[in-house]
């Protein structure tokens, strides 16, 4: 962020000397751009370098053309689909609903933020009110224990503690559901590693657990999360008990978080594996002539150069993973996105449609972020020259 | 001199799909404390796979070997083997990567001792400020000089070099030949180097093996470099001793090497799919 707006203030004026020619080995603007480009390129942020370097004087010409570049032509194709849409939302409608404009999904959304502001102003004179009401209680309590009447001071106590407790009940806002998405998708995920990366390295290490393990990852990697749910859902109800009252951490969220690991720990599994299995035999010649332990080549030769490959594979387990929640939230009615979807749709009016389109969105630029964290750790892990 | 190492009916076969293919045989050897000695022939006469097999990282057909009186079983630490690309894990800086042998050999040593036991190979080969780069900051020269440092730093009973600078320039080959050499007689290793460069062969070695062409490769004959030491380059390559030998072995790789071959015993032994 810090490049772009440095960037802004540079347009105007080029450093200076940047446009003659300059020596290989001396940077001559205004600062050398080439680390803080290689971090951003490093943490899949390549998209940021020509502002970087525009900012420091390097070749602005080329900078401002690979700019227009990175800004235009998506655009274009941006015109063209909002273009495609609205061709769409006047062409394709049902009986009861259509297809909603791009400024009707403009001001559903800005209606869903409205409503979530709404709710938090709500949420906290809900607050106020139950905090106004136990200090009643406890003032009450106060006089019982002055009076020397314990029983009553006791039960007043309880009665102040039970107002504060008292949670707000309001309607789960977007944001809500949005939290509750990703804290269900985090649960599965992690629980997917937790699994995939002990087995993935067994199966590189061991050439025997692999081929005994082959054909059940083989068989239930393609299995539908839709197929999954329903034996989660028994697994989960059999085995987990919650807390009556809490609404997170409730069974819902632990059938859609079991759904989500059972689907997304495939790729890990597969990909540690490979990793395990692949490693350079030179690095284990080493390892045999220094008679390294089990453990120690394990964390010092086994772990460290399968890691691009793990994480190669946990990026892909987290993509399917956060596809999948969307279905197995649907289904096991886990008040994240995917039951938000689902219940606007059966609501099914024209401004719902447009909700949905908002989640549809929404869905997709957190996936997209997921993705870009998982690949900016894939990049740390990754060691530039394998062949040494 | 004791023997430090002997091959006693050394051989090596394949198992191939056309019968068994041997890469080399009968190959007896002895190698005093303390010496050095160098292994030349032409690629696949299996002076890699000697070499190997005494690491213990390649199994042996036929024969044995014996190190300091016993016969080895396996790799271990007790020999230092620098392989021609370095092998540095690459996720750990130069001084980890001489640790991780030393942490082995050292293990009742405390955690500075161990540390200061690696720093001090890797001054002796001249990366002293180096040590916290990574291999990928440091050139295809400084990698191999930590190479050696890894292997000298298990202050092993016996050095096996496989072709250590064949990857190098010429000039940065010379260079490290001096820092080997240096190192060598400061410890006093036993040294076996496979290599295919004659100049390199005659300066570093006491002896030098010359294996005839695989397969069924043999040694074809061993011949004793005469120069005092400590040597200076100089001094050896400006003697007529050394263009003597260096023709002398130049030869025998240029003629005589393959002559076996075709001696009718030779190919009876040899089986159709040798000669593929």
């Amino acid at each position: 962020m810090i490049a772009t707006t440095s960037s802004t203030d540079d347009t105007t004026t080029p450093a200076p000397g940047a446009g003659g020619p300059r020596k290989s080995f001396q940077w001559r603007g205004l600062f050398n751009p080439s680390p803080i480009a290689h971090l951003l390129n490093k943490l899949g942020l390549g998209f940021f370098v020509p502002y970087v370097r525009l900012a420091a004087g390097d070749e602005p010409q080329k900078q401002v053309r690979q700019i227009l570049i990175d800004i235009l032509l998506p655009g274009l194709a941006m015109c063209l689909f909002f273009a495609f849409w609205a061709v769409c939302a006047k062409h394709v409608k049902t009986d009861s609903t259509r297809i909603p404009t791009p400024a009707e999904t403009w001001s559903a959304w800005q209606g869903m933020q409205a409503f979530a502001a709404d709710q938090a102003v709500k949420e906290s004179e809900f607050g106020d009110k139950m905090e106004k009401l136990a200090a009643v209680w406890d003032k009450q309590a106060q006089a019982a224990k002055d009076a020397g009447d314990a029983a009553k001071a006791a039960a007043s106590a309880e009665r102040a503690e039970s107002y504060r407790s008292k949670e707000y009940a309001g309607p789960p806002t977007f944001y809500h559901q949005i939290g509750t998405s990703l804290i269900t998708v985090t649960i599965g995920f992690i629980a997917a590693t937790l699994i995939a990366i002990p087995l993935g390295i067994l199966c590189g290490l061991n050439r025997y657990f692999f081929i005994a393990l082959n054909p059940l990852v083989q068989i239930f990697k393609p299995v539908s999360p839709l197929a999954w749910l329903p034996i989660v859902f028994v697994f989960v109800t059999a085995l987990y008990d919650p807390p009556a009252s809490s609404h997170l951490f409730g069974r819902a969220m632990f059938i859609s978080a079991g759904t989500v690991t059972l689907c997304s720990l495939w790729p890990t599994l597969i990909n540690t594996a490979f990793g395990v299995a692949g490693i350079d035999k030179d690095h284990l010649n080493v390892a045999r002539v220094l008679k390294l332990s089990w453990f120690k080549q394990l964390t010092s030769i086994i772990l460290p150069s399968a890691l691009p490959l793990i994480f190669t594979g946990l990026r892909l387990s987290l993509g399917v993973g956060w596809m999948v929640l969307i279905a197995a939230d649907m289904l096991a009615q886990n008040p994240g996105l995917g039951k938000f979807v689902w219940d606007t749709f059966q609501n099914g009016s024209t401004e719902s449609m447009a909700q949905i389109v908002v989640a549809v969105f929404a869905i997709g630029i957190i996936g997209f972020f997921l993705d870009r964290i998982m690949f900016a750790l894939q990049r740390l892990v990754t060691f530039e020259d394998r062949a040494i | 001199m004791s023997i430090q190492l002997e091959c006693y009916n050394l051989a090596k076969t394949y198992e191939t799909k056309r019968g068994p293919f041997s890469v080399f045989r009968n190959l007896n050897l002895k190698v005093r404390t303390g010496e050095f000695v160098s292994i030349i022939g032409h690629s696949g006469c299996g002076k890699s796979t000697v070499l190997s097999m005494v690491a213990g990282l390649n199994e042996i057909s036929e024969g044995a070997i014996m190190l300091a009186g016993k016969e080895i079983d396996g790799p271990g630490p007790d020999r230092g083997v620098v392989f021609q690309s370095p092998c540095l894990l690459p996720w750990i800086s130069a001084l980890n990567n001489v640790l991780l042998g030393v942490d082995q050999v050292f293990s009742h040593a405390t955690k500075a001792q161990r540390r200061q036991i690696a720093l001090h190979y890797l001054s002796q080969v001249g990366l002293a400020d180096a040590a916290s780069k990574k291999p990928t900051e440091l050139s295809q020269g400084m990698r191999q000089r930590v190479g050696i440092a890894r292997a000298f730093a298990l202050e092993p009973k016996m050095l096996l070099l496989d072709e250590p600078f064949g990857m190098l320039d010429a000039l940065t080959r010379i260079e490290l030949q001096d820092v080997l050499l240096k190192l060598w007689a400061q410890k006093q290793i036993t040294a076996m180097l496979i290599t295919h460069d004659v100049d390199e062969a005659i300066f570093v070695s006491d002896r030098i093996i010359c294996m005839t062409d695989g397969p069924e490769a043999e040694i074809g004959e061993v011949v004793t470099v005469p120069f005092e030491r400590p040597r200076d380059r100089k001094t050896v390559l400006a003697d007529p001793r050394f263009r003597e030998l260096r023709q002398h072995i130049i030869h025998f790789l240029n003629e005589r090497s393959h002559m076996r071959r075709s001696l009718p015993e030779a190919a009876a032994r040899t089986p159709s799919s040798a000669a593929a």
